[in-house]
């Protein structure tokens, strides 16, 4: 791998921002995510090649956590540090050089107005190279589907955090399966699990971020 | 207002409340719904709560305003009156619990990140601050900020309290424990460093709340006890980790199953105990019961 593109996807994994970004310590004062990918599209560096970096990055980020190694804040380092990359690729996915791999329409269910979990999964699917498109909070049935309407090639993903929740996101995975039987669903959020997931009606369940990016990428490879 | 630090120095172990939120969905508030409002729209439903924890032998009670921060108020366009929810929550709680017994005003996370720049230091702090003066004149005898993941957001709830009011302050986190078995907050802290920072911080009483059920909540109080030996520490356990069944939640520890853990509990260093999340006023019940028979 080239070494600035090495560089980068450490960036992103260590959640190292900018040159100015005073985390992590031991990378203070050195070029981070923001200039390196200035640097690698200067020296004509393909943004193919910088997405590639990022999604590895974020995966092994997303790895960790989902091991219990790192926590929420290094997460949301990491997303940080996507971001500023990405800032640098929108030009080339709006003329269409670079393609993500497909859409995810995400949100927490109606009901419930926690946003923690379901940003921290749209970070790391992005950082994968998926489009998300993040309905918010407290989301109802009817948004989701007008929202499929809209886009009829996406994979839905829906959080809730609260057990008094569970029902509501039952409720939804049914209303969306009446309408559009062969759109893929997956669920996740504290008080859920592989049987729950199975007894509401969806296609899968992913107990941390990583998860949903592995649930995801089956689906291109289908 | 009342010292229950006083209490507890006489070596008493105090019997704490159930879960709020259970019941308030038992008697109808919807998903989606404030609960804070209730305070207002149902005020006997909430009443009816706060009674029920005394009667079954509570020596403390809590308030309905966990969600009561002006951020999180703001999902419901009621930040405007944060102070108005918060002291009807506190009135309501002292009429049920009479001046024999305690009143804990509740203060939860507002679910903003600082390390994301979602809100600022400031801001976070003038909305506990509200939130504190709140509860004190509606006549709490302390402040209980729960459920806590980010110590920069709890100290600055103590902080604000103690700025706000002249009341005791009690802090508890959640902790979960991880794959290689250790405890931590999803914002990675562990029971020890928790303890450290919010008695630096100026907490009076510390604790932890929710998780996964009694059992864990031992091997956390011990790993608290390891680095604080005098602190009082407060415990408030889940009936256990819930599971959905057909299509109801349902929390797998009865009253008898923590009733039978309380006396180890009390044993390794913690001096205040109720529930949280799915517990009810039969498990405050036994564990009063068990908790007197412990003196």
């Amino acid at each position: 791998m080239n070494e600035l593109i090495e560089r980068i996807s450490i960036c992103v994994e260590r959640g190292k921002v900018n040159k100015t970004s005073p985390y992590p310590k031991d990378l203070a004062g050195q070029d981070g995510a923001d200039e390196l990918t200035r640097q690698a599209l200067d020296s004509n560096l393909g943004p193919d090649s910088i997405l590639q970096a990022c999604n590895v990055g974020m995966m092994k980020i997303g790895e960790r956590f989902g091991r219990n190694e790192v926590f929420v804040p290094e997460l949301l380092m990491a997303a940080k540090a996507m971001n500023a990359v990405m800032a640098h690729l929108k030009p080339f996915f709006k003329a269409g050089t670079v393609k993500a791999k497909g859409k995810f329409l995400l949100g927490t269910v109606a009901g419930d107005l926690h946003d923690i979990g379901k940003n921290l999964v749209s970070m790391v699917v992005e950082g994968n190279g998926w489009q998300v498109i993040d309905l918010g909070v407290d989301v109802k049935p009817g948004k989701f589907i007008e929202k499929i309407k809209e886009n009829p090639d996406c994979i839905v993903g829906l959080s809730a955090l609260l057990t008094t929740t569970m029902a509501s996101m039952s409720k939804t995975v049914k209303e969306i399966k009446e309408q559009f039987p062969n759109i893929k669903i997956i669920v996740g959020g504290a008080p859920l699990s592989h049987k729950a997931a199975e007894q509401m009606g969806a296609d899968g369940y992913a107990p941390d971020p990583q998860g949903a990016v592995e649930f995801l990428n089956e689906f291109i490879a289908a | 207002m009342k010292s229950i630090l006083a209490v507890l120095k006489s070596g008493k172990t105090l019997v704490s409340d159930g879960a709020w939120g259970t019941l308030l969905h038992q008697r109808g508030l919807q998903p989606g719904e404030c609960p804070e409002l209730w305070n207002i729209t149902h005020r006997d439903d909430v009443f009816t709560i706060a009674k029920s924890y005394i009667d079954a032998g509570a020596d403390i009670i809590l308030t309905n305003s966990f969600g009561g921060s002006p951020s999180k108020l703001s999902h419901y366009g009621l930040q405007e009156r944060t102070a108005e929810l918060n002291e009807a929550a506190a009135i309501i709680s002292r009429e049920a619990a009479g001046q024999n017994h305690f009143v804990l005003g509740s203060i939860g996370p507002t679910g903003k990140m600082l390390l994301m720049d979602e809100i600022s230091t400031q801001e976070l702090k003038d909305g506990f601050f509200i939130q504190a003066e709140a509860l004190k004149n509606g006549g709490v005898d302390a402040v209980c900020i729960e459920t806590m993941s980010a110590i920069d957001e709890a100290c600055i709830a103590i902080h604000a309290v103690k700025e706000a009011t002249n009341l005791e302050v009690v802090c508890t986190f959640t902790f979960d424990k991880t794959a290689s078995d250790d405890f931590r907050t999803m914002m990675g802290v562990s029971p020890e460093d928790m303890v450290l920072a919010v008695k630096e911080a100026g907490a009076d009483i510390i604790g932890t709340n929710c998780g996964n059920g009694f059992e864990q909540m031992i091997e956390i109080v011990s790993l608290m006890r390891g680095v604080d030996s005098s602190t009082p520490i407060l415990v408030h356990a889940n009936a256990g980790k819930p599971f959905f069944k057909d299509g109801d939640t349902v929390f797998p520890e009865t009253p008898e199953m923590m009733a039978a853990k309380v006396h180890d509990l009390i044993d390794c260093g913690a001096n205040i105990i109720g529930g949280c999340c799915g517990t009810t006023p039969a498990h405050i019940k036994l564990l009063a019961k068990e908790i007197k028979k412990h003196r």
